[in-house]
């Protein structure tokens, strides 16, 4: 059983606390946020990268990129030989109107083409140009961040550890054939 | 010659008083309330920290049309905002500021005070009538309840300090004012502060404007200049309330130096008071109104008469 008036005591209490302490709010205009390393913004698209295998286009929940595409054929380099055809990226357009920033199309890209990128400022008047052709994404990629630095004790990265098996592979089998 | 420019100099002071003290109790509350919610407060206006926003407001208010409802009466609307910030300036002229500086030394100036402070209410009350308005009537009713029950402990608290002081004189309630007062007038002095609030309608105690209820209460027709005249009647009577509290309770100008130094002493006492009126606007939720009622009716007026028992035994025991 507290004082009658305690409770009114501790709200004066609680708010001046407040008053001696700094304010939270961010001078966003002002001053940029602060944004982990890993935030999603906006998505940028290396467009050599794609293959236009459409698994984002296909995985995405809002249906929100859109690809087009067709096959160029590519003549036999030798005589006799086989000829060979290729995807060739004709669009590739984000909705941000539509994109729920799930991050999912970054994660299904099998050839990395997709990356996040902390841009956060394209807001428009017009809700159309909140499509971003690939142009368009492709400059996002020059605001993409560096990947941040593995831990200090963490394991290597995968394409170091197969780098290393290979080249153990090849010692020992010249080991072998000596 | 020199008594009319005596009279003149004392009218403009007391009007600048006036026209600045509420836009710095206003631009108080900006800064402080922000802060004790952790935020910032406007920090545009005037370049540096939001210093001028009360006056961007103001030419802002200035600019907007004054519109009147078609079934609203036409006078009683026009008059209502004036009738509510008036008072304070009259108010504002009795209350001494140090020894000899006041605009006009009543012989019965709480008594004078506390009539006129009355009448600022009725300005809201008019407002609220005359808006024909449900929402403006449900407020203007709510301030008329709000008056009737805080009246009486305002006036009973403050009929202790002239109990003990022996005079009615706000300048003779400082000169005779002690130090122990702060003990023996202490009830008294939350009383009156506490009824004084309810009086000007200030959370938590805004029933009359509670805005989720009854949009803006006795206010909701109101806009453009009347309304900033509505609202800087709220901020004038903080000042005419903190500088009441200051001079009844407080000891006004006393403090080192009263006859050089006695008009800073009030005017931060003025101030403490008016902070602490801001500190529990931020701290505390707006009453229910029949809980609004039983704190005035069950607690404030039992405590001024036994305050009022208290100072009488004190004051016979002393001569």
């Amino acid at each position: 059983m507290s004082l009658p008036g305690s409770g009114l005591l501790r709200g004066l209490a609680v708010t001046w606390r407040n008053l001696t302490r700094r304010a939270v709010t961010a001078q966003y205009p002002d001053a940029l946020p602060e944004l982990p390393p890993r935030s999603r913004g906006v998505i940028a698209l290396i467009e050599e990268k794609c293959t236009s295998c459409m698994l984002c286009a296909r995985e995405c929940p809002a249906w929100c990129i859109y690809i087009d595409s067709h096959k160029d054929v590519i003549p036999a380099t030798t005589e006799g030989g086989r000829e060979r055809s290729r995807n060739v990226l004709d669009r590739f357009a984000i909705d941000y109107s539509l994109c729920m920033y799930c991050s999912i199309c970054v994660e299904v890209c099998p050839f990395d083409a997709l990356h996040w990128s902390p841009e956060f400022e394209y807001a428009e008047l017009d809700i159309r140009d909140l499509t971003h052709e690939k142009d368009r994404l492709r400059d996002w990629m020059w605001t993409v961040p560096a990947p941040t630095a593995l831990d200090e004790r963490a394991d290597d990265a995968k394409e170091i550890t197969t780098a290393r098996k290979a080249a153990e592979r090849a010692s020992r089998s010249e080991g072998e054939g000596r | 010659m020199a008594e009319l420019a005596d009279a003149v100099l004392r009218v403009v002071l007391v009007i600048a008083a006036f026209l600045l003290l509420p836009l710095l109790v206003g631009q108080t509350e900006h800064k402080v309330m922000a802060h004790m919610q952790s935020r910032v407060g406007p920090m545009y206006a005037g370049a540096f920290h939001g210093w001028a926003q009360l006056v961007a407001d103001g030419v802002k208010f200035v600019q907007k049309e004054a519109v009147v409802p078609a079934d609203a009466d036409r006078s009683v609307f026009r008059l209502a905002p004036a009738v509510a910030l008036l008072p304070y300036l009259v108010a504002l002229l009795a209350i001494p500021l140090g020894p000899g500086i006041v605009g006009q030394d009543f012989d019965i100036g709480l008594f004078f005070v506390l009539a006129v402070m009355g009448v600022g209410v009725i300005g809201t009350l008019m407002g609220g009538w005359s808006s024909a308005n449900k929402f403006s009537l449900l407020g203007g009713i709510r301030v008329a309840a709000q008056l009737v029950a805080y009246e009486l402990p305002f006036v009973l608290a403050a009929a202790s300090v002239a109990m003990a002081a022996g005079t009615l004189s706000l300048s003779g309630i400082v000169e005779a004012w002690n130090p122990w007062w702060l003990l023996w007038q202490l009830p008294g002095a939350v009383v009156f502060f506490v009824a004084g609030l309810a009086e000007l309608q200030r959370p938590p105690f805004d029933m009359p404007v509670a805005d989720a209820e009854i949009v803006f209460g006795p206010f909701t027709e109101y806009g453009g200049l009347r309304f900033a005249l509505f609202i800087l009647a709220e901020y004038a009577g903080i000042v005419v309330l903190s500088a009441l509290t200051a001079v009844l309770f407080l000891g006004g100008w006393h403090g080192p130096f009263p006859d050089t130094l006695g008009w800073l002493w009030t005017l931060l006492k003025t101030g403490a008071v008016a902070f602490v009126v801001i500190w529990v606007r931020v701290a505390y939720p707006r009453l229910r109104e029949d809980q609004l009622q039983r704190l005035a009716w069950q607690g404030l007026v039992p405590v001024a008469l036994l305050q009022l028992v208290v100072t009488a035994v004190g004051a016979v025991m002393l001569r």
